[in-house]
């Protein structure tokens, strides 16, 4: 049999003829002409079509069928009969990153920003626990990904073959499903209900492994509709329509509270259900507070945005928070570093839970109306329902709310322009990022206190613009998924902002910036210092910083050396000229800023402690 | 999850005035989800028969600190359809959250918690005895006043099949156990709903 292009009869039409994506402008330097070689290598460009149609075949034919038009992968022994036939497939782009764990974030930061399903690969056995780091990342946030592992040949399982782990195994208890392919046959059929279990419902990561020699036979399996993968799936049927009853109980809560606040979390951003949370919340007359996740669901400057809650949140949100008397929490899920102590939270109100996992409801706090369904149809729905409300009714309320909130921006070190005389602030770095490229960005954290500086600081104005490791806290998170967050929009600016000790996890992924031209801007925040720790350290461990100063390169030289051009600030006053010169870059651009050493994220609330208590200042050397 | 409108020591709905509350006490603590009595549940789940299903559910057990007091998985009348009977001790809503988290899983066709509905529970355990020539009828008259069955007989030791409820087949093992328990298997509870109404059916649909 020759390979069908166009995959079976039931394919969408044909595919289009293969467009080289290349993102490698072939300047006529013998650098960029060596790059070309090795894609071109890389590609098989010119090879032979006429062959028979094997599983690796149907895999490709598969991620094509879905929409697939890159994915980040490394190569090995038993993954090796795909890579064979990938110069077949050039619309697929295949971006080589220097180590699995860089792939699984880039299709995560990928996925984040697209709202589509973002895929890694790597072969069997380390390839595949090197994965595993990031496919947990994507499970605690939600994140649609497919990876895919090689796995030795079906009668070598069991057998402790070479590079031979039970990744089936490990991924059970982190992905929303996995599988495991011995069948060349199956394929087609497995990859379609991956992706579609990845992105229903609440989304999450599916992982697909398969034995060599099903990536090897030949195969004349055909790929089935979305029907077929649906009627195939009894047992997976996400309950995205809200009940009328629950939207009306809750509507009846919203009509009599007099101190209400929405909390959306990145459901919202999942369901593409911005504009309704807008809609809704300027109806009803509520002010907006969202999670770390839900960055982004509306506009910082709109006038209902009130912030950004919880451990590290602002401190007017907190109190509006904890003086509410009903919450309408959308898509969220009262997480440790929401709530707090779960005793203490929001002692005078009534709660309104609305989320597409039943299992999320009830599950941290218990709540009065639950609602079961997507974050788009329950805003539809509760706007449908809730009556009018005209702010001038609200007056003391919106008043106690402002006050607070002035308040609680001037009493922050940010806002007392403390900065402006001392060293140079990660808070100042951040909101200069924000504002020199107009909030328009796509802009990526690392785990820490560049993380929290960055939910603070920068001044979100769109959805789908920030990316962070939330749930796992995955520090090496930020380089690596900006690699796939800039791919996935190339339209926008893509900025990485990291730490020193989370870019010194993951940096290898430099190279990967280099060979395949990935335009990512990397504001690194070198305190010289893990500096989440040493903060605990120092606020809840009595100044005893074992193990918090860290060391770190000369981070110029460094990004030199992978050709990458680096600048650098050491004062506040040379943060927009390295900014700019950063933006001014045709592809990757590093900027070392060494920040305050001892600078601390305020608010803190201490683990275990409720949203009163929270920690404002602790008059440190830095402060 | 209710709609009392006191619950978790809140103030009702539309009770407070619009500026911010006047704290003339602290608020009564927020009751957290669950806290109530512990008491024995038997989920019954309704899976695909896919290789890895029983792992699956024991995995998501383990890793949500759920304690299974007994597991027993059979196909049904549908090759493609397995049965399990969970037995776990927690309060109601523990043991809701153990069914909403196993409904996650794509393999789980339908949970139902029976705990509170008419069943039929049945288990069968073999129980090797030590039986002597001087206790050996003593020994064969309490199983025959408990209904069990000597399946095996040999030198000094019996086998005997006891099926009943958990606590029968306690008692029954209670009963026996002065004489010497060389070995005991139980296989767990099976549970099915009395009536006409068919959680497999239910599925078909």
């Amino acid at each position: 049999m020759t390979i069908a292009r166009e995959g079976p009869a039931d394919a969408p039409g044909t595919v289009a003829p293969p467009k080289r994506r290349s993102h490698v402008p072939n300047d006529g330097t013998s650098e960029a002409a060596a790059v070309e070689r090795a894609r071109k290598e890389m590609l098989h460009e010119g090879r032979d079509l006429k062959r028979t149609r094997i599983g690796a075949d149907a895999l490709c034919e598969a991620l094509l069928r879905q929409g697939v038009d890159v994915f980040f992968s490394y190569p090995g022994g038993v993954i090796l009969p795909l890579y064979d036939i990938l110069g077949d497939y050039p619309e697929l782009r295949h971006v080589l990153v220097r180590h699995e764990q860089g792939g699984a974030h880039a299709a995560d930061g990928y996925a984040r920003v697209t709202g589509r399903v973002g895929v890694c690969m790597g072969t069997s056995g380390p390839g595949a626990t090197n994965l595993v780091t990031g496919i947990g990342t994507s499970l605690l946030d939600s994140v649609p990904i497919v990876a895919i592992t090689g796995n030795v040949p079906a009668a070598l399982i069991g057998k402790d073959a070479f590079q031979e782990i039970d990744i089936n195994g490990i991924t059970l208890p982190m992905t929303k499903h996995n599988y495991l392919v011995r069948n060349a046959d199956d394929l087609p059929r497995v990859v379609a209900e991956a992706f579609h279990i990845a992105r229903s419902g609440r989304p999450g990561p599916v992982h697909i492994d398969i034995t060599k020699d099903a990536l090897q036979q030949e195969t004349r399996a055909g790929h089935p509709t979305e029907a077929e993968v649906v009627a195939g799936l009894p047992g997976f049927r996400p309950n995205v329509e809200p009940h009328g009853r629950q939207l009306k109980l809750a509507a009846s809560e919203i009509a009599s509270a007099k101190r209400p606040v929405i909390l959306a979390g990145h459901g919202v951003l999942h369901a593409e259900g911005w504009d309704e949370l807008v809609a809704f919340a300027e109806k009803a007359q509520i002010p907006v507070a969202w999670t770390l996740l839900g960055i982004g669901v509306i506009d910082e400057t709109h006038p209902l945005a009130y912030g950004y809650m919880g451990m590290h949140g602002w401190k007017h949100v907190n109190r509006a928070i904890q003086s509410a008397d009903l919450l309408i929490a959308i898509g969220m899920r009262f997480d440790d570093r929401v709530t707090g102590n779960v005793r203490t939270y929001a002692p005078y109100a009534r709660i309104i839970h609305a989320d597409i996992d039943p299992a999320e409801i009830g599950k941290n706090v218990a709540v009065e109306v639950p609602i079961v369904g997507d974050a788009k149809r329950v805003l539809q729905g509760l706007t449908r329902m809730v009556e009018p409300v005209d702010p001038a009714t609200r007056a003391d309320y919106f008043g106690q709310l402002a006050e607070w909130k002035a308040d609680s921006v001037a009493s922050s070190w940010h806002g007392s322009g403390a900065w402006r005389d001392g060293l140079l602030s990660a808070d100042f770095v951040v909101e200069r990022i924000g504002e020199l490229t107009d909030h328009q960005a796509t802009y990526v954290a690392d785990v820490g206190q560049n993380q929290m500086w960055l939910a603070r600081y920068t001044g979100f104005r769109q959805p789908n613009s920030h990316v962070s490791s939330g749930g796992l806290g995955t520090m090496g998170f930020s380089v690596p998924a900006a690699m796939g967050a800039a791919l996935g929009r190339p339209d926008r600016e893509t900025w990485a902002i990291t730490g020193d000790g989370g870019f010194q996890m993951t940096f290898q992924e430099l190279m990967t910036l280099v060979q395949d031209r990935i335009p990512v801007k990397i504001a690194l925040f070198d305190n010289k210092k893990l500096g989440m720790i040493r903060q605990w350290q120092e606020i809840i461990y009595a100044g005893n910083y074992h193990s918090a100063h860290l060391l770190g390169p000369d981070y110029v030289k460094l990004a030199d050396a992978f050709g990458i051009p680096a600048f650098r600030a050491r004062t506040p006053a040379e943060v927009d000229e390295a900014i700019r010169a950063a933006q001014a870059v045709d592809g990757p651009a590093l900027i070392w800023f060494e920040i305050a050493e001892e600078q601390n994220v305020f608010p803190m609330m201490p683990a275990g402690k409720g949203l009163s208590d929270l920690i404002e200042n602790w008059g440190g050397a830095d402060e | 999850m209710t709609s009392d409108p006191n619950s978790n020591g809140k103030v009702p709905a539309g009770g407070a005035t619009g500026a911010a509350p006047v704290h003339h006490a602290p608020p009564p603590p927020r009751a957290l989800p669950g806290g109530g009595e512990t008491r024995r549940h038997v989920l019954v789940a309704v899976v695909l028969n896919k290789p890895g299903v029983l792992n699956r559910v024991a995995s998501l057990m383990r890793a949500r600190n759920f304690n299974i007091d007994s597991l027993a998985v059979s196909h049904t009348d549908r090759e493609d359809v397995s049965r399990m009977t969970i037995t776990l001790h927690g309060d109601d809503v523990a043991v809701e959250q153990a069914a909403k988290q196993l409904y996650r899983l794509i393999d789980v066709l339908k949970v139902q918690d029976v705990t509170s509905e008419p069943t039929i529970q049945q288990e069968l355990a073999l129980v090797k005895i030590r039986a002597t020539d001087a206790t050996r009828a003593e020994v064969l008259k309490l199983v025959e006043l408990s209904r069990g069955r000597v399946v095996d007989l040999a030198d000094g030791s019996l086998i005997v099949e006891v099926t009943g409820s958990e606590p029968e087949v306690d008692a029954f093992v209670a009963l026996v156990r002065t004489y010497g328990i060389k070995e005991l298997v139980r296989t767990g509870a099976v549970v099915m709903a009395r009536g006409s109404s068919s959680i497999e059916e239910a599925v078909r649909k």
